[in-house]
């Protein structure tokens, strides 16, 4: 056993299939919206392994391998970029070619960490020695096609949470439909870049099929932070029966919940640049809904908020069926019909806006 | 809608007596002292520049005297001295440049330490630097700043303020003492008022200083008037120090802050805040009863920060310099609990406005903030003519036209 601990931590992300616990069923209550105790949008545990510590030989303490990996959906293991990493490589070898005789399902992503700081072709050339590394090793040992990724990853800017909704995203059922339902909306409403997020962890759980860059991730996780403070500081207390009581009395006559046009947190901004908007929509307790706008469409915010109003709707429905996840096959089919559908509808409506 | 009315005429035609006194621009002297490495430029550099928090420790030591002219409201200059603070620079602002540095001050901004290992030197300086600014500067406010103190335990951190405020206090009253007794020998200005005394013991700490003779002389009524404030450039605590020193640069506050309090009636808010453009410090803020309930006592300076931090990122991605416009309009509905907007009011302000739920009351105050632009126009600095009398008409249009919508 290495007293150097190159590896700097191991961690194993034992993830569960994702439950979506986050279907409003009281509608109309006053509730606090992105605010409270949330947990994530996805009941996903993390294993924390000490590095150190060899699971596969350990006859000290042998290790009950159906407990731990038997359930997993992923396994992530971090390499030090800026260290000597061949150790952690060869034994991140060993843990592939364990894993790939039993537990075949298991997602391997390995996060190259610690990558700020170094130059951009650096980083590559890291990336693609060990990719060929660990490639070159399985196929001497007759393992092809193991299913594992590599990120290049570090904490002092977005990537660490860009890899993890990477992560996560791969265990997400009908990924596939859901960003379907995006790209519909980001065709039909001009989006440039539309992220469903996570709002808890930041993490994005699906996105639309545009090329991903992290800059529009930067500034859509950024807003959302700015309406979970915005949030807190004026949202977070009870006004007075009064306050409402004036405000539901004359000239207005109605209740509070009527006079608003959306039940959920809505959000829009114009940046100064090229008039470029940026749009978030809670979706429910956990997700948002944020996009970024093609220049000058702010005028059609009634229009895109209908649409968006339809796709959360989608979206709803879908959480709901692929929760329940008792009859896999039969999830897509009704439910990304009835977003798909409803979205062809916004675009004719859009279409007469133009 | 007559209720609405009532204060917003009020407010226009007192806004039309001040105005006539709204066009000159104002320019302050302001000295940002402190012992070098204390955080002058960096707090500086964040306030006034844009910088993020860990992008200061880019900077170097300032050299001498490094002169800035931030316009400020539009009407309103500071001259920012940022004096660097190593200890020859210090002898030579006391000495051969005192007149030039300590003439015409309007603030003293002097930034200690928390975690400086000499405090006795510290305060030794300070307590020379605070007479020199009250000999030729007797008008000049001061304020304190105890800085870094993201380096203190949070649980002692009041503690620890607390007792570096009374050291403070202490000392400051020992200059204007030592001051005091000078005063009609240096200046020859002897005031009729006799003195409040004590601080006798102060002498001790100046080597120039004369003892009892002078006691029997009249001495002029001296007193510095001065703030403290905990400050990092980690948290928010920077904001609240620096809107406090703006607010009383600010000229003509008293006309925005009624104008403020009328558009709030009027728009049916729960809060008004006005940032000035740039920096985001709140130049002047209103709150309704209702929202004077809200726990959160530091939610301007706290509005400030994130602003700020959202400018950044708005920046890094657009790719526009830091200092440039980033948003033009922000608004945000949640549900039935709060609805709010931010966005550009006068060329120099951001207006941010919280506000009870509904579509038609939040659209109609967006329209009446556009329509109150015209009133506010003093804020971007010497006007050409006074417009109250359009700039009232027009809000009143722009009432009838929102009263229209709800109704």
């Amino acid at each position: 056993m290495e007293n150097r601990q190159r590896v700097q931590q191991n961690l194993k992300d034992g993830v569960k299939v994702p439950e979506p616990i986050a279907v409003p069923h009281a509608k109309g209550k006053p509730r606090l919206l992105l605010m409270g105790q949330r947990s994530s949008f996805m009941e996903f545990q993390v294993w924390d392994f000490p590095g150190q510590i060899d699971v596969f030989d350990n006859p000290a303490f042998p290790f009950d391998m159906d407990a731990i990996f038997g359930e997993i959906g992923a396994l992530i293991w971090v390499i030090d970029a800026q260290d000597d990493y061949l150790e952690a490589v060869a034994r991140l070898n060993a843990t592939i070619l364990h894993l790939q005789r039993s537990y075949q399902h298991i997602n391997i992503e390995v996060f190259i960490h610690k990558v700020d700081g170094l130059s951009d072709d650096y980083k590559l050339d890291i990336q693609r020695d060990i990719t060929i590394r660990i490639q070159d090793e399985l196929s001497d040992q007759g393992v092809e096609n193991a299913p594992v990724n590599f990120h290049l990853t570090s904490i002092y800017n977005h990537s660490i949470f860009e890899a993890f909704s990477k992560v996560i995203q791969k265990l997400i059922p009908r990924l596939g439909q859901l960003e379907a339902i995006l790209t519909n909306l980001c065709r039909t409403c001009r989006f440039e870049k539309a992220y469903l997020f996570d709002v808890n962890t930041k993490i994005y759980i699906a996105t639309d099929s545009t090329p991903e860059d992290m800059a529009s991730y930067e500034i859509c996780s950024d807003y959302v932070d700015v309406i979970i403070d915005f949030t807190e500081v004026y949202g977070s207390w009870q006004r007075t029966p009064e306050w409402r009581k004036r405000l539901e009395g004359p000239p207005w006559e109605q209740k509070l919940e009527d006079q608003v046009a959306c039940e959920w947190a809505e959000s829009g901004m114009v940046l100064a640049d090229a008039q470029r908007p940026i749009m978030l929509r809670e979706v429910d307790r956990f997700l948002a809904l944020v996009a970024i706008m093609k220049e000058g469409s702010y005028e059609k915010m009634p229009q895109i908020n209908m649409n968006v109003d339809v796709v959360v709707k989608g979206l709803t429905e879908f959480f709901e069926i692929t929760k329940s996840k008792m009859t896999p096959t039969a999830v897509p089919g009704g439910v990304t019909a009835v977003g798909g559908n409803e979205v062809m509808n916004g675009h004719g409506m859009v279409g007469d806006g133009r | 809608m007559a209720d609405y009315d009532q204060p917003t005429m009020g407010a226009s035609t007192a806004a039309a007596a001040a105005h006539a006194q709204l066009k000159k621009v104002k320019k302050q002297k302001v000295l940002l002292m402190g012992k070098s490495g204390s955080g002058k430029s960096s707090m500086r550099s964040i306030i006034f520049s844009n910088y993020l928090a860990r992008d200061t420790r880019r900077l170097g030591a300032t050299i001498d005297i490094d002169l800035s002219h931030v316009k400020f409201l539009g009407n309103l200059t500071l001259n920012l001295w940022d004096c660097g603070g190593q200890e020859a620079f210090m002898e030579n602002y006391l000495s051969q440049q005192r007149a030039h540095v300590f003439s015409n001050v309007g603030v003293l901004i002097y930034v200690f330490d928390i975690e400086s290992r000499d405090v006795d030197r510290d305060l030794a300086t300070y307590v020379n630097i605070i007479s020199a600014l009250v000999q030729y500067s007797r008008e000049a406010k001061v304020f304190v700043l105890i800085h870094k103190m993201d380096l203190i335990q949070p649980m002692t951190r009041e503690d620890v303020f607390d007792r570096r405020v009374a050291l403070v206090r202490r000392k400051t009253a020992e200059a204007v003492a030592i001051v005091r007794k000078q005063k009609p020998e240096v200046s020859g200005v002897g005031g009729g008022l006799p003195g409040p005394g004590g601080g006798g013991g102060g002498g001790a700490m100046m080597a120039g200083s004369l003892p009892s003779p002078e006691l029997s002389t009249p001495i002029p009524d001296l007193e510095v008037e001065m703030q403290l404030f905990a400050t990092s450039i980690w948290d928010q605590s920077l904001y609240k120090a620096w809107a406090s020193i703006i607010h009383d640069l600010v000229p003509n506050l008293s006309v925005i802050e009624t104008q403020l309090a009328s558009l709030g009636v009027a728009i049916d808010a729960d809060e008004i805040l006005l940032f000035e453009r740039t920096s985001f410090l709140v130049v002047s803020k209103w709150t309704s009863p209702e929202g004077e309930s809200n726990p959160y006592g530091d939610r301007f300076e706290r509005m400030s920060n994130i602003l700020k931090a959202w400018k950044h990122t708005c920046s890094k991605y657009t790719g526009t310099p830091r200092n440039a416009e980033q948003f033009s309009d922000f608004e945000y509905k949640m549900g039935a609990n709060f609805s709010m907007f931010v966005t550009k009011f006068t060329t120099n302000t951001y207006i941010l406005v919280c506000m009870p739920p509904g579509e038609a009351r939040f659209n109609s105050a967006k329209l009446n903030v556009a329509a109150a632009r015209p009133w506010f126009r003093f804020l971007d600095g010497p006007m050409i003519a006074p417009t109250a009398g359009i700039g009232s008409s027009q809000m009143l249009s722009g009432l009838a036209a929102a009263g229209g919508e709800v109704a």
